[in-house]
């Protein structure tokens, strides 16, 4: 027996509903507005008075029209065919509408019912499985799309019998299991799960312990992100968010790449539409889109679709993690999420917090930054999702509740900066600010000593300190001139330059300097503090500034030529005779 | 507006504040209008029985026992062609002195664009400024605000662009226009010649401020009736945003809601999107691009209302004075079209990308030069040069009374070039250089 209300109060999407029976927060119920069915979901109850915040316009909304819940929250469909699709922020498929304009109560099926999976079995009849354990597998693309025990499960299970391998669609049945009980239940290639809460179904949750490549080399190799990590990217508009995004995005080391486009431009949207298609994946050398979901709840989309969106994109992520493959989370921006929270919040007249927003901001941002992370699964396989959000400070100010409840959850920080921006040093990641908890990290350092080179982590907080004696330098120049300095601060001036222009600059239109591989920024830091622990004296600051403008010219020709080719080892041995 | 027989009149007003009238009735339906003592008003909050509204010309006057009339529809715009060549108020009712439009009744503020459904802008607009067809080409589709100061000619530079733009239907919407800048837009139009393809709703400070809350929706189902139901290529002009800002938070206000930054509604980031976003670029070819006034204060683009639109819009295009030409330019470093490089070297010239970023990246040194001269160091040769490089540029290619074609524009800059500078100096790619240096 479904609970039942009626509509007895309206402000914008915030509809308060006098209900029959029981309801719980978070609970999703329908809208009956002559005939259209608007979802929404409970955030508040009161007596038998539920707030619920409607995903649609309420245009027309009337007091006494009737609402019916559904006594469950929010949920997504989790299935072969998530890959490559566009959904709204409640996984509604927007390639299967057929208006040009958005039509409300118009909900979509997320997965393709007809379609036929190549299915293997990986259980068999008599295996005791639990939550999330692998049943069978089928080909997503050239994914091994693994359909498990759903995650909704509890106790342990045994398989009564496993589908044979063979062709199916999603609604099949393809495995039995028996309860403790001794109940018989069917699994299909599909399972529901609520999306505010977080994925369970995996043994422990270790310590990042390796770095996720992004071809970046700000991000690689001065501030490296790991794989389960988070990060977060924060800066005023106009200085490179999306376009750094997007090249993470494009060149990341990871099986699977959610990116949520929440509250943001509807032509960025686009772009990736026009453009992934026809981009390749530098790892697999497959189609980027094979690989992607978009979940797209641009700007003008309705507000409160607009937080469900980061929460649908987070769950599919988890999701791919239990199947053992790696996962990175794009989420641009988080402070449009936020500020759907703070819409909310003023609508239920609540006691409002720093700037407006809710008081409990933080502890909502960290809890979702927590849902990211390398987990080690039942079967001793490892999973990671690595989440990166962009935040956009109002007026660019970091002092700001979002940037500032960010700060204490994320454990990368990549600062634009307006200034770099300005000068076009592209990405305008500020290197003396921006900062990756993770290389104090005994795992990831002992890792990097492994993979990239020993003592890699002292190279980098090296290189990090050239620019910052670089910077008081360039003070001191501006104060008395650039005759009334000793030598040496031009020198080390110049020197701070040439890890601008050739390590944190990177132009991310260039075909060849846009991904850079971890093998080739090692080298190219080897080269550049080679350069720079040599000692220089000039006559003049005129003749200083020439020979490091000349080197920089040549090390940037370097970052343009193919790695290790010819026209690459010919400037490479141009620098060394000018250093020589 | 007439009421109709079977209407429940309500004469009880509950409530008043200088924006709002609230009331007990049933029945009532979210965004529906209704007459107040003759004035429109709209449902903004339902709260059990008592219902709210928003009266657009404000509450003066308004007695407790005022006849209230709902409706029951939201507020509608009756679109056809007839709509070409007219002046309205924000209610869509003619000011011209003509007849009323024949047409459908479209709610305004309807539905947004499924992302899935657009297409990636690609026309190039021409406006013969060569500070924007040069620096910040703009893009069909596009949704771009010029950001300025109050003393600024931005209405003026807005009207040029408008009437050079190759587009079908040039959309004005006026909010708290100034009475002489509402007739400078009617006679550059008449002036023009183009009466037939304009569509005005205007809005001037004799009206009252809450009535601008209607006038980008009017706007813009408008150019939505002529994109997509005609495919035809929509230009709709919003001036001034900061003033339509400034009407939100006067009914939030009103409606004890808390503010955020500025005393802005918290809401003010999707308020502005939601009319932002309606710049689209469509499968069929039709196609809305927005060009928007926000006024400053002072310079300030921290403030809330050019912080969020900069967040919102595809770049900003700034007016400034420039004190070596004595001439309003369109700054070449703060201004910004983010879709550019979609059109740049592809509709125009293969030179133009290169050329662009060499003659603001020269112009970047000239400003270093002054920066040198004032704090009293001695300036080279290639400083020397570089100034006077920054006059020529500034009159001849950044001042917004330039009105040439894109090619034209190039060729003055390799002018220039040539005049000030080795081809080395310029750093553009050798080829282009072999090619087009002036010698």
């Amino acid at each position: 027996m479904k609970t039942k209300g009626i509509v007895t109060g309206i402000v914008s999407n915030l509809v308060t509903v006098k209900v029959d029976g029981p309801v719980a927060e978070n609970e999703i119920c329908y809208i009956d507005l002559q005939g259209v069915k608007m979802m929404a979901e409970v955030i508040k109850v009161a007596g038998d008075n539920a707030s619920v915040q409607v995903f649609e316009s309420t245009r027309g909304l009337k007091g006494g029209d009737t609402v019916e819940f559904e006594g469950r929250m929010l949920e997504v469909q989790l299935g072969p065919g998530l890959l490559s699709s566009t959904y709204d922020g409640l996984q509604n498929n927007l390639a299967t509408m057929d208006n040009v304009f958005l039509q409300r109560g118009e909900y979509t099926d997320p997965l393709d019912r007809g379609k036929l999976w190549d299915f293997t079995p990986l259980a068999k009849a008599g295996d005791k499985v639990i939550a999330a354990d692998w049943l069978g597998e089928v080909k997503e693309g050239w994914l091994p799309h693994k359909i498990m025990v759903p995650f909704s499960f509890e106790g342990e299970y045994t398989v009564k019998s496993v589908k044979e391998a063979g062709q199916y669609n999603v609604d099949t049945t393809i495995a039995i299991l028996e309860n403790a009980q001794g109940e018989e239940v069917p699994v299909t290639m599909v399972q529901k799960w609520p999306v505010k809460v977080a994925v369970k179904g995996y043994k422990e949750k270790p310590r990042p312990n390796k770095i996720m490549e992004t071809g970046v080399r700000v991000i690689d190799t001065l501030n490296p992100i790991a794989e389960g990590g988070t990060g977060f990217i924060p800066g005023p508009f106009g200085c490179g968010k999306t376009v750094l995004q997007h090249a993470i995005a494009k060149q990341g080391d990871a099986d699977v790449i959610v990116m949520a486009a929440c509250g943001e431009r509807a032509n960025e949207v686009v772009e990736i539409f026009t453009e992934f298609p026809e981009l390749i994946d530098p790892h697999t050398g497959r189609h980027l889109m094979e690989r992607t979901t978009i979940i797209c709840n641009t700007s003008n989309m309705p507000v409160a679709a607009r937080e469900a969106s980061v929460y649908t994109a987070m769950t599919i992520c988890e999701y791919y993690r239990a199947m053992g493959l790696k996962c990175l989370l794009l989420a641009d921006s988080t402070s449009r999420w936020a500020q759907a929270l703070r819409e909310m919040s003023n609508r239920m007249e609540e006691l409002p917090g720093a700037d407006a927003f809710p008081v409990d901001l933080s502890a909502i941002i960290s809890n979702f930054y927590s849902r990211a992370g390398m987990v080690v699964l039942n079967n001793g396989q490892t999973g990671a999702v690595t989440f990166i959000g962009t935040v956009s400070p109002a007026g660019g100010n970091l002092k700001e509740p979002v940037t500032e409840s960010t700060k204490k959850a994320a454990r990368c920080f990549y600062a634009l900066e307006q200034a770099r921006a300005d000068q076009k040093r592209y990405p305008a990641v500020g290197p003396l600010e921006s900062y990756s908890k993770y290389l104090d990290y005994p795992e990831i350092r002992q890792y990097l000593d492994e993979t990239v080179e020993k003592g890699w982590v002292e190279k980098v907080l090296w290189a990090k300190n050239i620019v910052r004696r670089g910077k008081e330098a360039a003070e001191q120049i501006n104060i008395l001139g650039d005759d009334g300095v000793p030598m040496s601060y031009h020198v080390n001036f110049w020197k701070s330059e040439l890890v601008d222009f050739v390590i944190l600059q990177q132009d991310a239109f260039d075909a060849i300097d846009a991904l850079c591989p971890l093998e080739r920024q090692r080298f190219m830091l080897d080269l550049v503090l080679d350069i720079c622990g040599k000692d220089y004296d000039f006559e003049d600051f005129e003749k200083c500034r020439d020979f490091f403008k000349n080197l920089i010219n040549e090390l940037r020709q370097m970052n343009y030529s193919a790695y290790e080719s010819e026209q690459f080892w010919a400037y490479n041995e141009s620098v060394k005779k000018m250093i020589a | 507006m007439a009421t109709k027989a079977y209407q429940r009149v309500y004469t009880k007003l509950e409530g008043i504040t200088k924006a709002t009238v609230s009331l007990k009735a049933k029945g009532v339906s979210n965004d529906e209008l209704a007459v107040v003592d003759g004035r429109l008003a709209q449902v903004v909050r339902i709260k059990g029985e008592t219902v709210t509204l928003q009266v657009f010309s404000g509450t003066e006057g308004i007695p407790t026992n005022a006849e209230v009339v709902f409706l029951g529809e939201p507020p509608v715009l009756k679109v056809s062609d007839q709509l070409s060549g007219r002046f309205f108020d924000a209610y869509g009712h003619p000011i011209d002195g003509g007849p009323e439009i024949d047409g459908e009744e479209r709610p305004i503020g309807g539905p947004s664009v499924n992302p899935y459904k657009r297409r990636q802008p690609s026309q190039l607009i021409p406006t013969g400024i060569a500070g924007i067809d040069l620096n910040n080409t703009l893009v069909s589709g596009q949704k771009i605000p010029f950001f300025a100061d109050p003393d600024q000619p931005y209405n003026q530079v807005m009207a040029d662009v408008a009437l050079r733009a190759d587009v079908d239907k040039i959309i004005l919407g006026g909010m708290g226009l100034s009475n002489d800048d509402y007739l400078f837009f009617r006679h550059s139009f008449e002036a023009a010649g183009a009466l037939d393809k304009i569509i005005c709703f205007i809005n001037t400070t004799e009206n009252p401020p809450v009535e601008r809350l209607l006038v980008p929706d009017m706007a813009l189902t408008a150019a939505e009736y002529f994109a997509v139901d005609k495919n035809e290529k929509v230009l709709v002009l919003l001036t001034d945003m900061t003033l339509y800002a400034d009407a939100l938070s006067i009914v939030s206000n009103r409606m004890d809601q808390i503010p955020s930054k500025d005393s802005m509604p918290g809401s003010l980031y999707s308020d502005l999107a939601k009319i932002y976003e309606k710049a689209v670029q469509l499968p069929t070819g039709g196609s809305i691009t927005i060009i928007a006034v926000t006024t400053l204060n002072d310079g300030d683009i921290t403030h809330a209302i050019p912080d969020n639109t900069g967040y919102i819009t595809e770049g900003q295009l700034f007016l400034r004075a420039d004190s070596d030409t004595g001439k309003v330019i369109i700054d070449p470093f703060r201004s910004l079209s983010r879709l550019k490089q979609l059109v740049q070297g592809k509709k125009t010239r293969e030179d133009h990308s290169q050329v662009m970023n060499a003659s603001v990246r020269l112009y970047a040194d000239a400003q270093n030069a002054k920066t040198k001269l004032e704090n009293g160091f001695d300036l080279s040769d290639y400083d020397h040069r570089c100034l006077d490089y920054s006059k020529d540029y500034a009159r001849e290619l950044l001042a917004i009374d330039v009105n040439i074609g894109i090619t034209e524009m190039l060729d003055t800059a390799w002018k220039l070039f040539a005049k000030y500078f080795t081809p080395a100096e310029t750093g553009i790619k050798q080829a282009l250089i072999d090619k087009y240096w002036v010698k």
